[in-house]
């Protein structure tokens, strides 16, 4: 048998796609639904010279990440609602700073401790705006084991290419369900290393001075090069500024380095998407109930499409209203109040063809659940 | 193949959930077939009804619960009371003559197993209650072989402990076998 086909659940299939990507520093607060992932770093990372550190709590383990990251390494830390409601000041943090990490969230049900061992999609809008002040973030999600490997390692690629922190937005049913998973061979998934600055020792390194392309080459912390990072507002060496152009030139960069490359960074699937006349819109475990929909509809011949979202931030504008633009209706299957059903409706030129199908109550969605709402939005009834 | 939903419940320990991981891996991983398992976590999983969801077939699974299995196993008095009535009518209930007394009319095949009290006779150890029932599950069914379950043991447990698995997975064989008559 080929060992690189496992039967394995969706938080390793996350751990395995970080160390596929050379994830090298692990540090983390073990949360349900999210410890497997922990637990399969603590067990992988030593064996390959990488470090795995439980932290006090989760504040630190972001701290420790971003650490890490800007002395060279490829880190990753992984929590739930709770411990990502207490990462939202570091998150803000490495946004301003520009460190390259990513945060895994295995979705449960909120706010506070909230259903620890439900799923929810509830902190679709807590990625987007947890930490305060004008600012861009990335944030990804997967539906099945394949695609979170796939997804984590993109979450990698991007955090890379941008200087950006990216946050993957599983959910517990993902998360903990066990399903089949592929790795693919090394180079079969292109790695975007770590981008290093030419400057040499003992001459002047701007951290914050982009290139012509705008991007902005690093230097290991603690190595070669002497500079500063912080929260505050800086200038290319770094150091804190209030001038004021200074400071709206930096907020700009900060947003337009992600949404300028939003339909680089949009990740999405269509299934039966070319002559759909109603659609559905889902993400996550949601996106599995609503592709059985689809497909046994299919079988029936109505003309139903899914438009599963991999990226939810930046939030492909574009893409949902290209593809919405002739469909009769637009259901967006998720679990939560409508999060993204808000962002579907901003996006279309008619909003009141948008409808939510949801459920909130710590279970997933069921076919059933979306037929009765297809249903009722077709006038049939129940 | 017919797509085949299944549910194992019981209380916490008995390891209905491995026996399930197991099932669904041999099946993924063994037989070329597509397998999912899940399980509800929570305080059910100390202590009261344990439940976990496998679902095999030949084709994509994409919603990955089951809410009317093909096939229920039942290994608690508790676990009986609250999952027999979400069978399929003309599914397979599956008991144990230890833990469970069935008085419920179901529209299933019912099929009460002596397999707690054989393994205790012949093995002695609790330990691989689970395994056996495994055994008497892929004799009924069919589903997957049990060189299959034997190759995804070896993987998972140590060398030690294979014969008296490989024992109890034959005895639950026997045990299927002969209710399947």
């Amino acid at each position: 048998m080929n060992n690189q086909v496992k039967f394995v659940q969706g938080n390793e299939a996350c751990a395995e796609g970080a160390l596929y990507a050379g994830l090298d520093f692990f540090a983390g607060y073990p949360i349900t639904p999210s410890t497997e992932i922990a637990e399969r770093m603590s067990i992988q990372l030593p064996k390959i010279g990488g470090k795995y550190l439980q932290m006090e709590d989760e504040i630190a383990s972001l701290a420790a990440i971003i650490g890490a990251s800007l002395t060279g390494h490829k880190v990753m830390t992984a929590t739930s609602g709770p411990g990502f409601s207490l990462m939202q000041e570091a998150l803000g943090f490495a946004v301003m700073a520009e460190i390259p990490c990513v945060i895994v969230n295995v979705q449960r049900g909120g706010p506070s401790t909230g259903n620890p061992t439900h799923v929810s999609q509830g902190d679709v809008n807590q990625a987007r705006w947890g930490t305060h002040g004008d600012h861009a973030i990335v944030a990804l999600t997967a539906s099945n084991h394949q695609d979170v490997f796939r997804v984590t390692v993109e979450a990698f690629n991007i955090a890379e290419t941008y200087r950006t922190p990216v946050v993957l937005l599983f959910d517990e049913v993902v998360g903990h369900m066990r399903e089949k998973l592929t790795i693919p061979e090394p180079g079969e998934i292109p790695l975007v290393e770590r981008l290093k600055t030419s400057v040499r020792g003992g001459v002047d390194y701007h951290p914050y001075l982009p290139r012509e392309d705008g991007r902005l080459p690093m230097s290991d912390f603690g190595g070669v090069h002497r500079y500063n990072v912080t929260g505050l507002f800086h200038d290319m060496w770094g150091f804190p500024t209030d001038n004021p152009k200074i400071v709206q030139g930096l907020l700009r960069h900060l947003v337009d380095k992600i949404e300028n490359n939003s339909h680089k960074i949009a990740m999405y699937k269509e299934y039966y998407m070319e002559d759909a006349r109603r659609i559905l819109i889902s993400y996550g475990s949601a996106a599995r109930s609503a592709l059985h929909v689809v497909e046994n509809r299919r079988s029936r011949g109505e003309r139903l499409g899914l438009l599963e979202l991999q990226t939810l931030w930046p939030f492909p504008y574009n893409v949902v209203k290209e593809r919405c633009s002739g469909a009769r209706s637009v259901t967006v299957v998720e679990m939560n109040k409508g999060q993204i059903a808000d962002q579907v409706k901003a996006a279309v030129d008619d909003p009141g063809k948008v409808f939510l199908a949801n459920r909130v109550d710590g279970v997933l969605i069921t076919p059933t659940d979306i037929r009765n709402f297809l249903r009722v939005i077709q006038g049939r009834g129940i | 193949m017919e797509r085949c939903r299944m549910v194992f419940s019981g209380s916490g320990g008995q390891g209905v959930i491995t026996a399930a991981i197991i099932l669904a891996e041999a099946a993924a991983l063994h037989e070329g077939l597509t397998a999912l398992q899940s399980q509800v976590y929570g305080a059910e999983a100390r202590g009261g009804a344990t439940r976990t969801d496998v679902i095999i077939a030949d084709s994509e699974i994409y919603f990955p619960k089951v809410n009317q299995p093909n096939v229920l196993v039942c290994l608690t008095q508790e676990a009986y009371t609250k999952f027999s009535p979400i069978i399929r009518p003309g599914g397979l209930l599956i008991t144990d003559t230890r833990y469970v007394k069935t008085f419920k009319k179901v529209d299933a095949r019912q099929r009460e197993l002596n397999m707690y009290e054989t393994v205790m006779e012949k093995i002695g150890k609790p330990i691989v209650f689970n395994i056996c029932m495994l055994g008497a599950v892929i004799a009924l069914t069919e589903l997957v072989g049990a060189d299959s379950i034997m190759k995804t043991l070896e993987n998972r447990i140590p060398e030690s402990f294979l014969d008296m698995n490989r024992e109890a997975l034959d005895l639950g064989v026997e045990i299927g076998a002969a209710a399947k008559r």
